[in-house]
């Protein structure tokens, strides 16, 4: 699961955050501390990976370090689906 | 001993020709903002001493000495003039917070143009809407965000330069694009800056209206001479400071207390392009050995939720003083920043349009936490019946936020728009939409705004503004938008919609809103919620009753429905 998941948020960011698509991003890019996701668009990402993967991540758990690359929140979906 | 030292007797004493002798400046002398912060501190022996640190998101730093920013801010200042940029002509900076962006705004008021930041977060739709209010001849901007003023380029005439500072050659320049490398150009060593005068126009921000478009604030060179006392007596700035000012140039903080009043005292200033976190922040501080530090209530009560532990991790002794600004402090930070920092935040008060603070708590006067402080000396602040337009006779009562608008830093006009520029002003007093109550003591206390403007992590979100953008969603058949209270940002945009027929409510509808309106405008006018509705409440002609639905996310009294269409 981690791989295709991994690919889901990576290409959700890509088209809804990324201002420039040529600017490569990878696994590990920084989103927050980068500037790519602020802390208020930080609502809509954990929205959207709320609805797809049916989850609710707690706002003491959705800070800007567990959003800081797509690897730290794959981390982060996954513990919470393990929970299900 | 601090700079204002008795508050009282200040006030008893007070002149603005205090700071204009200490800027060298007398009625009718040239002032030019751009050259007073470079080429006049290079002139008193300190070209050498470090103006500005910088640190991008990657880890990468810039430093600069007076001397680097006067060359600096000459060679772009040269670079817009070959271009061919005329006094007064708008110049818009759309950039992260990278060194363009600070040095372009002094370059741009080097040549007598008007700097016209605006936040880089800001969606196309934001953009357009105020660069063509203002007639902005030129934009300095980055690839990243090249593209959201590509998108709105056929509509905007006017506009004739796309400056981008980190051009690369991967891709070509398009229609009316100029690449500039600050590194790469030829520095100019001699620049006449034109010969501006106190009532030259110097800066453009657009705040949020109730109702309305945004409005440009114009301010004049004449600014300074206020900037550079507050920054001196209520933030209490001293040349060995090591200064960090965390707003965003885009707003007009990141600009009178995040440029100009930092470099007109010579300073040395931090700067730190990444994104916000506890430990990047605390790092960042005792890195730089930062002693005064000026933030936003939200950014103290993110830092609160970080915890105290993270805190004892880093070496913050360095800090000397600590302020606030852009929402009401409330009395637990205050507290909370005594206990981990060993010393208070110190709130101040001001807004867009007043251009410099004018409220606020100084350093060696009581602080009351929770209060906004006194009025500034030589500034007449009040708080007015809302009914008879005139001051209350008595202490404890709350009104309006009102000032007698005299000071050297105030706006002097809304840009193209004299109508609402004569509604702020009530019986000679000038009306700031906050509403407060006074002391005995003549302490100023927030009590709220006093119109549907939402104050969101200290910046202005206009409900109309999200409105008219939801109405552009093909499924939205009408939106009434209301802050909510949130725990961090003090207050977070929600928004009511009922849909058209054939579109049903879902949580991917849900999202697919909220992030509508984050491109079109910002992050910060995303709806953080939205509830949706059969219909509005509206009054029997027709008008949604905002009022109720902020009520019931405030948990307040509803108050009179008895206009209401459907009761």
């Amino acid at each position: 699961m981690a791989e295709e998941l991994k690919d889901i948020v990576l290409d959700y960011v890509v088209k809804e955050y990324l201002e420039d698509d040529s600017e490569p991003l990878t696994y590990d890019t920084p989103l927050i501390s980068g500037g790519i996701v602020d802390s208020f668009s930080m609502v809509s990402l954990k929205r959207f990976l709320e609805n797809r993967y049916r989850i609710a991540i707690p706002d003491d758990e959705a800070t800007p370090e567990a959003f800081d690359s797509v690897n730290k929140i794959v981390s982060l979906v996954e513990r919470f689906v393990a929970k299900k | 001993m601090s700079n204002i030292g008795s508050y009282d007797e200040r006030v008893k004493n007070f002149s603005w020709e205090i700071a204009e002798k200490e800027l060298g400046w007398k009625p009718g002398d040239v002032i030019n903002i751009g050259w007073h912060c470079t080429d006049r501190i290079c002139r008193q022996g300190k070209g050498g001493k470090v103006a500005l640190r910088w640190e991008g998101f990657t880890g990468a730093e810039k430093t600069y000495t007076y001397d680097d920013i006067r060359l600096a801010t000459n060679t772009i200042g040269a670079f817009l003039r070959g271009l061919g940029i005329e006094p007064e002509e708008r110049v818009c900076l759309f950039l992260d917070r990278l060194p363009e962006l600070y040095l372009g705004f002094l370059g741009i008021l080097k040549t007598g143009a008007v700097a016209q930041p605006l936040f880089s977060a800001f969606g196309d739709e934001s953009l357009l809407v105020r660069l063509s209010n203002a007639g902005t001849s030129a934009v300095i901007t980055q690839r990243k965000h090249a593209p959201k003023v590509r998108k709105i380029l056929d509509k905007l005439p006017h506009l004739r330069h796309i400056v981008i500072v980190d051009h690369d050659g991967a891709a070509p320049l398009r229609e009316r694009e100029v690449a500039f490398s600050l590194e790469k150009a030829a520095p100019v060593e001699r620049f006449d800056a034109h010969p501006t005068t106190a009532e030259s126009p110097s800066v453009l921000h657009y705040t949020s209206g109730t109702t309305g478009m945004p409005k440009g604030v114009k301010h004049v060179h004449y600014s300074l001479v206020s900037q550079y006392l507050t920054a001196k007596w209520a933030l209490d700035l001293r040349e060995d400071d090591i200064y960090w000012c965390t707003a965003d140039p885009g707003w007009v903080t990141g600009t009178s207390y995040g440029i100009i009043a930092p470099f007109a005292l010579g300073v040395t200033q931090c700067v730190l392009d990444a994104g916000f976190s506890a430990e990047a922040w605390y790092r960042w501080i005792e890195k730089r050995r930062v002693t005064m530090w000026y933030s936003a209530p939200t950014a103290i009560r993110s830092l609160m939720k970080a915890g105290d532990e993270v805190v004892r991790k880093y070496d913050l002794s360095s800090l000397r003083h600590l302020a606030s600004v852009g929402e009401p402090l409330n009395s637990e930070a205050v507290v909370w920043s005594e206990k981990v920092f060993g010393k208070p935040f110190y709130d101040t008060y001001w807004q867009t349009e007043t251009g410099s603070i004018v409220i606020s708590n100084y350093p060696g006067m009581e602080v009351r936490p929770g209060s906004m402080g006194k009025p500034f000396p030589g500034i007449t602040g009040t708080v007015l019946d809302p009914v008879k337009g005139e001051p209350h006779p008595a202490p404890g009562k709350i009104g309006l936020v009102a000032f007698k608008f005299d000071w050297p830093a105030r706006m002097r006009a809304y840009w193209n728009n004299p109508e609402a520029f004569e509604k702020k002003f009530r019986n000679g007093w000038y009306i700031t939409g906050d509403r407060s109550r006074l002391d005995a003591d003549g302490y100023f206390w927030f009590a709220g705004r006093d119109d549907d403007i939402i104050n969101t992590a200290g910046h202005l979100v206009s409900p109309f503004e999200v409105e008219s953008a939801l109405l552009e969603h093909p499924a939205v058949a009408e939106s009434a938008v209301v802050s909510k209270p949130d725990p961090i940002n003090l207050e977070v945009v929600k928004a009511f919609v009922a849909l058209k027929p054939g579109f049903a409510a879902s949580k991917d509808l849900d999202l697919e809103i909220m992030n509508f309106i984050r491109k079109k405008l910002s992050p910060l006018a995303m709806p953080q919620e939205i509830e949706f509705v059969p219909a509005l409440p509206k009054t029997r002609s027709g008008k949604i009753m905002r009022r109720l639905l902020h009520a019931k996310e405030w948990g307040q009294e509803i108050g009179d429905t008895s206009t209401l269409e459907d009761d």
